[in-house]
C-alpha cells in the first residue's frame, strides 16, 4: 500500500515538475527520453530568446509545411532563464540564444557543440510616437527629467545597453531595469516612460507603437545570436534540419526583414 | 471555546485522512528541501551581508508592512459592508473584490498601469494635478502589493463577520448602541482573531508579490528591487545567489509568520 502511494506520489511531482519548467515545454514523459529508445518523433522543441518570437514562429510554420506530420514547439523567454532550463534538464532540441554568454551556459555543461552565429542586432533607442521628452540621440537620456527603461544587466540586452552607454561614455539612472526587452518595450508602449534601449527588431515588431531612433554607439554594442542543436535532443535529425532552415537563404531573408543583420 | 484539541472520537488514526494529508505536507515541503539542499551553504554568509540583499529585504518588509496597513484600513470596512449591510449588487461587488485573486499577477499590473500609470485613467489626473506619479517608485510597489493582497484579507474578515454571533451585535442596539459604537466596542473585538489571521494572509501575500510588482512598479535596487524581484534576477545569472534569496525570505516570512499565529491566533 504504502509503495503504491508513495509511486502516485513519485508521479505527482514529476508532472508538477514538468509543467513548472514552461508552458510550452510541457511534452510528453516519453519526448524525454533518448532519442535511441525513441521512435521516428514528429516533435520539435525550439527554445528562442524572445526576440525571436515573430521570426521564429515564422519559420516554424515553414518547417512543418515542409515536414508534414512534425509539430514545431516554442519555447521563448530570456535567453538567460531558458539556458537555466536546459542546464536544469528541460527537454528542448534547439536552443537559440541572444547572447553568447547565454550560449556559453549550455556548451560549458556540455549540453550543445559547435554554437553557429546567425544574426546581429542593434540597438535602437525606443521612444513613444508623440515622443514626449524630444529625445533624439544617446546623449538627451542622460536628462534627469527623461525617465528611461533599461533591461537589467543579467539578460542580454541589458549587457548591450552598458556596453552602448559606456563606448559614448554616458552616464543614465534609469528609473527601471527590467526582466527582458519585451517588457522594456511595454513600458515605452504605454507611455509609462519616455524612452528605453531595445533591439532594433522589437521596434520593428511593435508596429508603430513606438518609434525607433538609431545611434552611432550601436555600433560598438553589437549582439551576436548563436543557434546549436543540443547533444540530448530527443528529435536530433529534426533539430539538425530546423537550424539549417535558420541559417538557409530563406531564413536569412525571414530574419533580415524583421530587422535582424546577417553576421 | 477552543475544544478542536482533543481528538472528537477516540480509536484509530483515519488514514483516509492522514494519508492525503501526509502527501499533501511532503508535496508542499518537498521544494523548500530542494532549496535547502542547493543552497550554497559555504559562501551563504558573505552573500547574506551584500548591502543589495540586505536593502531588498529591508524594502520587501517595509512595503508589504505598508501595503497590509492600507488593507486593513480599507478592507475592513469593505468586508463589514459585504457581510452586514444588504444592497443590490452586493454579490457582483463580492465577485469583484476576488478579481485580484483570480488575475494574473502582471494582468493585475497591467490593469494597474491603464489605471494609474502616468497615462493611465486616474494617473494622468494625479500628474497633472499633483505631480504625483507612481510607477516606479516604493509607494508604487504598496500599491501593487496592496492590490493584489487586499482580497486576502476581505475574505478572512467577512468570514469571521458573518461567523460571529449576531446576537451580542444585536443587545447592544437594543441597549441603545450606534452601528458605529457597536462595530467599535462588539464587533471589532470579537472578529478580532479574524482579522489578525486575514492581515497576516495580506502580509505573506505582499511579501513575496513579484508580478505585479515588477509590471507596475519596475525594477530598481533600493527604489522597487524587493526580495522577489531580486531573486529573479539572480536567476538570470547566479542561480546559486538567487536560492540564497530565497531562503532569506523564507526564513524571515515563517519566522515571522510563526510568531504571529502563536501569539494572536488560537492555536494549540
Amino acid at each position: 500500500m504504502f509503495r503504491r502511494v508513495s509511486g502516485l506520489l513519485i508521479a505527482v511531482l514529476l508532472a508538477a515538475s514538468a509543467c513548472g519548467t514552461s508552458d510550452d515545454t510541457a511534452a510528453p514523459a516519453a519526448s524525454s527520453a533518448p532519442a535511441a529508445s525513441a521512435p521516428a518523433a514528429t516533435e520539435l522543441t525550439v527554445f528562442a530568446a524572445a526576440s525571436l518570437t515573430e521570426t521564429f514562429t515564422e519559420l516554424g510554420k515553414t518547417f512543418e509545411a515542409a515536414h508534414p506530420g512534425t509539430t514545431v514547439k516554442f519555447n521563448f523567454g530570456s535567453s538567460a532563464t531558458l539556458a537555466t532550463q536546459i542546464t536544469q534538464g528541460a527537454p528542448a532540441d534547439v536552443f537559440a540564444a541572444a547572447s553568447p554568454a547565454t550560449m556559453k551556459t549550455v556548451t560549458d555543461a556540455g549540453l550543445a557543440t559547435g554554437p553557429t552565429v546567425f544574426v546581429k542586432n542593434k540597438l535602437q533607442i525606443a521612444v513613444p510616437p508623440d515622443n514626449p521628452a524630444k529625445v533624439e540621440s544617446l546623449k538627451d537620456l542622460t536628462d534627469p527629467k527623461v525617465k528611461v527603461a533599461l533591461c537589467a544587466e543579467q539578460v542580454p540586452c541589458g549587457a548591450a545597453a552598458i556596453k552602448a552607454l559606456d563606448a559614448a561614455g554616458l552616464k543614465v539612472t534609469p528609473v527601471t531595469l527590467e526582466q527582458d526587452v519585451k517588457a522594456t518595450l511595454t513600458k515605452v508602449e504605454l507611455g509609462e516612460v519616455d524612452a528605453a534601449l531595445v533591439y532594433q527588431t522589437d521596434v520593428i515588431a511593435s508596429a508603430g507603437k513606438v518609434t525607433g531612433i538609431a545611434f552611432p554607439e550601436a555600433d560598438q554594442a553589437i549582439n551576436d545570436y548563436p543557434i546549436a542543436t543540443l547533444t540530448k535532443a530527443p528529435a536530433a535529425d529534426l533539430a539538425k534540419q530546423f537550424v539549417d532552415l535558420v541559417l538557409s537563404q530563406q531564413g536569412k531573408d525571414v530574419l533580415t526583414k524583421a530587422g535582424f543583420q546577417a553576421p | 471555546m477552543n475544544d478542536t484539541d482533543r481528538s472528537p472520537v477516540a480509536g484509530r488514526l483515519p488514514w483516509v485522512l492522514v494519508l492525503p494529508a501526509a502527501i499533501g505536507l511532503v508535496f508542499l515541503v518537498l521544494p523548500l528541501v530542494g532549496l535547502l539542499v542547493r543552497a550554497p551553504w559555504s559562501t551563504l554568509w558573505e552573500r547574506l551581508t551584500e548591502p543589495q540583499v540586505l536593502e531588498a529585504l529591508r524594502l520587501s518588509l517595509v512595503t508589504a508592512t505598508l501595503a497590509t496597513v492600507i488593507c486593513m484600513v480599507l478592507g475592513v470596512p469593505l468586508a463589514w459592508c459585504l457581510a452586514r449591510l444588504a444592497f443590490p449588487g452586493r454579490r457582483v461587488v463580492r465577485a469583484l473584490v476576488t478579481v485580484p485573486l483570480v488575475l494574473p499577477p502582471v494582468v493585475g499590473g497591467v490593469a494597474l498601469l491603464l489605471a494609474l500609470g502616468r497615462r493611465g485613467l486616474v494617473g494622468q489626473w494625479l500628474d497633472s494635478t499633483f505631480g504625483i506619479t507612481l510607477p516606479f517608485t516604493t509607494a508604487g510597489v504598496v500599491v501593487a502589493e496592496a492590490f493584489v493582497a487586499m482580497p486576502f484579507l476581505v475574505i478572512s474578515v467577512e468570514g469571521a463577520l458573518r461567523a460571529a454571533d449576531l446576537r451580542f451585535e444585536e443587545a447592544a442596539a437594543t441597549l441603545g448602541a450606534t452601528r458605529w459604537v457597536v462595530f467599535r466596542r462588539v464587533t471589532l473585538p470579537l472578529i478580532a482573531p479574524g482579522i489578525v489571521a486575514g492581515a497576516v494572509l495580506c502580509w505573506a501575500r505582499a511579501l513575496g508579490e513579484f508580478g505585479a510588482t515588477i509590471t507596475f512598479a519596475g525594477n530598481f535596487p533600493g527604489q522597487t528591487q524587493t526580495m522577489p524581484l531580486a531573486v529573479y534576477l539572480a536567476l538570470e545569472t547566479e542561480p546559486e545567489a538567487a536560492i540564497v534569496l530565497s531562503l532569506v525570505l523564507l526564513a524571515v516570512s515563517v519566522i515571522i509568520l510563526a510568531s504571529l499565529r502563536d501569539r494572536w491566533v488560537n492555536s494549540p
